[in-house]
């Protein structure tokens, strides 16, 4: 991998993945996140890959392992692109079924599309499905566009682009003020206004401060966090690198549950991806901003969800919470 | 325990104290649990008290102090699971290896875990199996999943 010496080199890899990718005349997004895994989606994909290179269609057809799609319970799935083709309950008998009728004679395979079980009514296209037209999906609907162990995937639908403008065109001050306007708020439950909590870290005494990203997420039911983590990891990498850069942090972590064993995984390969491409490190795409991170797994305490407690547990020490009388960014 | 692996999960980590927790979880990963001589190599070499080391291991329910089964048993009992039904599960695969949650069966074979949500709660009731994931569980399900791991670690046994 080459390194990435400024905003340029990154635009021309751009341009150069986005041009190897229109040699594709199908694509074939599957997903691989945690919830289809369960329900054996790797012996599809496998079995998919192996039958695309068997009939020699690896040149025009791109297999897609992607993150999570948010509809776990009809796992293994798979969306087809162009035509947005949804295909649930795939087993890797219907794999060739997939290739012969659907890629090469356009032909639906009813027996695979979504039925919905009040109304009987079968769903041809993803977007037809009453689950996903009830949704807004902001961050999320970025996940069955990239693999995510591919930071090429990512680059290609723009990504790393905030970065470039951040870095060329936008002071500290500027980016709070954009997050402000844009009235970004907390994730973790409380919904404190993003811009305050970066603007008094930034104020905030002390040389060093850090970035932590909190994905502990203890609460049972909710899986936003593994989802965006496990599917689109670089996404989350490049907010980091904004923040950090507005705040005027170094170094940051990216605290996770050792109990989403994909999830660190892939925010491992996505450092490291990234770290080649000169887009963490020293001096990043030739500015005067170093920044790194570091993953850090969460032990199986519920309570380290918590801001004081996991800083402690970050720390190497038991995840106790502190009284807040300092608060975290002081 | 082979030194040599601890040597290599200490590398560039030495006097760093705050490394303390992945260290361990490197430990755990390796050997399955943190055995005590782990422990006291760890707090010579990071630089933290023995008694420190030992809070950390007992604190994250992630750390074992006693060697695990071969194979674990992980019960999922999040909201979503126990909801369907994952106390029966459990009682399932603790009345089949007469074991009480984090227990390791007598011939090494067996540890049952539980855990709070793995994030596929759509497909709960969820077990896992030494890393593998099964889904809409039922006592029926993990009685046989349960007899055939038995069955396939007897014949290994017996093969050695
Ligand atoms: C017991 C407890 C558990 C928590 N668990 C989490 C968690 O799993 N994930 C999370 O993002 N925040 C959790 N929080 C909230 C954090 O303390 C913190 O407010 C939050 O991560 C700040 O990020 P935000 O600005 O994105 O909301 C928890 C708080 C408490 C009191
Ligand atoms: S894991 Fe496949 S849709 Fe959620
Ligand atoms: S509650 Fe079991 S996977 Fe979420």
């Amino acid at each position: 991998m080459p390194k990435l010496n400024n905003a340029n080199d990154l635009e021309s890899l751009r341009s150069e993945l986005q041009r190897a990718r229109k040699n594709f005349r199908t694509t074939l997004t599957l997903c691989g996140g945690t919830g289809c895994q369960a329900s054996q989606s790797r012996s599809v994909i496998d079995a998919l890959k192996k039958e695309v290179n068997k009939q020699g269609l690896d040149k025009s057809v791109y297999v897609r392992t992607s993150g999570c799609h948010g509809f776990c319970e009809q796992g293994p799935l798979m969306v087809i692109e162009p035509g947005n083709i949804f295909y649930c309950h795939i087993t890797p008998e219907d794999v060739s079924e997939i290739i012969t009728q659907t890629l090469l004679n356009n032909v639906i395979i009813e027996k695979l599309l979504y039925t919905d079980p009040i109304t009987g009514k079968k769903s041809q296209t993803e977007a037809e499905i009453p689950f996903y037209k009830a949704q807004d999906r902001q961050l999320l609907s970025q996940n069955r566009l990239v693999d995510p162990c591919s930071i090429e995937d990512f680059i290609a639908i723009g990504g790393y682009s905030a970065l470039t403008k951040v870095l060329a065109k936008m002071t500290p001050e500027k980016i709070i003020n954009e997050i402000k306007e844009s009235g970004l708020r907390g994730r973790g439950g409380g919904g404190f206004p993003t811009s305050r909590k970066w603007a008094d870290c930034k104020a905030a005494h002390g040389d060093e401060k850090y970035v932590i990203c909190n994905a502990d997420e203890g609460d049972p039911g909710a899986y936003m966090d593994r989802s965006i983590l496990e599917g689109n990891p670089h996404l989350v990498l490049e907010g980091i690198l904004i923040g950090a850069f507005a705040i005027g942090a170094a170094q940051g972590y990216i605290y996770v549950r050792k109990e989403y064993p994909l999830a660190v995984e892939h925010a491992r390969i996505a450092i490291k991806q990234a770290r080649e491409y000169g887009l963490l490190g020293e001096k990043i795409l030739g500015s005067k901003f170093s920044f790194d991170v570091e993953i850090a797994r969460g032990g199986g305490a519920f309570v380290c969800g918590e801001s004081t407690a996991l800083m402690a547990s970050l720390e190497g020490k038991v995840g106790e919470p502190r009284p807040k009388d300092v608060h975290t960014v002081e | 325990m082979s030194t040599a692996t601890l040597e290599s999960i200490l590398e560039g980590r030495r006097s760093q104290p705050q490394q303390l927790i992945e260290v361990l979880q490197d430990v755990q990963e390796s050997y399955g649990y943190v055995p005590e001589d782990a422990m006291r190599s760890v707090s010579k070499n990071l630089g933290v008290p023995l008694m420190e080391v030992y809070r950390i291991a007992n604190f994250y329910k992630t750390f074992s102090l006693k060697p695990r089964g071969k194979n674990v048993i992980t019960i999922c009992m999040g909201t979503a699971c126990h909801v369907r039904g994952a106390h029966l599960l459990l009682d399932q695969v603790l009345g089949q290896l007469g074991l009480v949650p984090g227990a390791t069966t007598e011939d090494g074979q067996f540890t049952v875990e539980r855990v709070n949500c793995l994030g596929a709660c759509a497909l709960g009731p969820v077990v896992v199996h030494n890393g593998d994931y099964h889904h809409h569980m039922t006592p029926n399900k993990l009685r046989k999943l349960i007899a055939s791991i038995r069955s396939t670690s007897m014949e290994e046994i017996a093969h050695a």
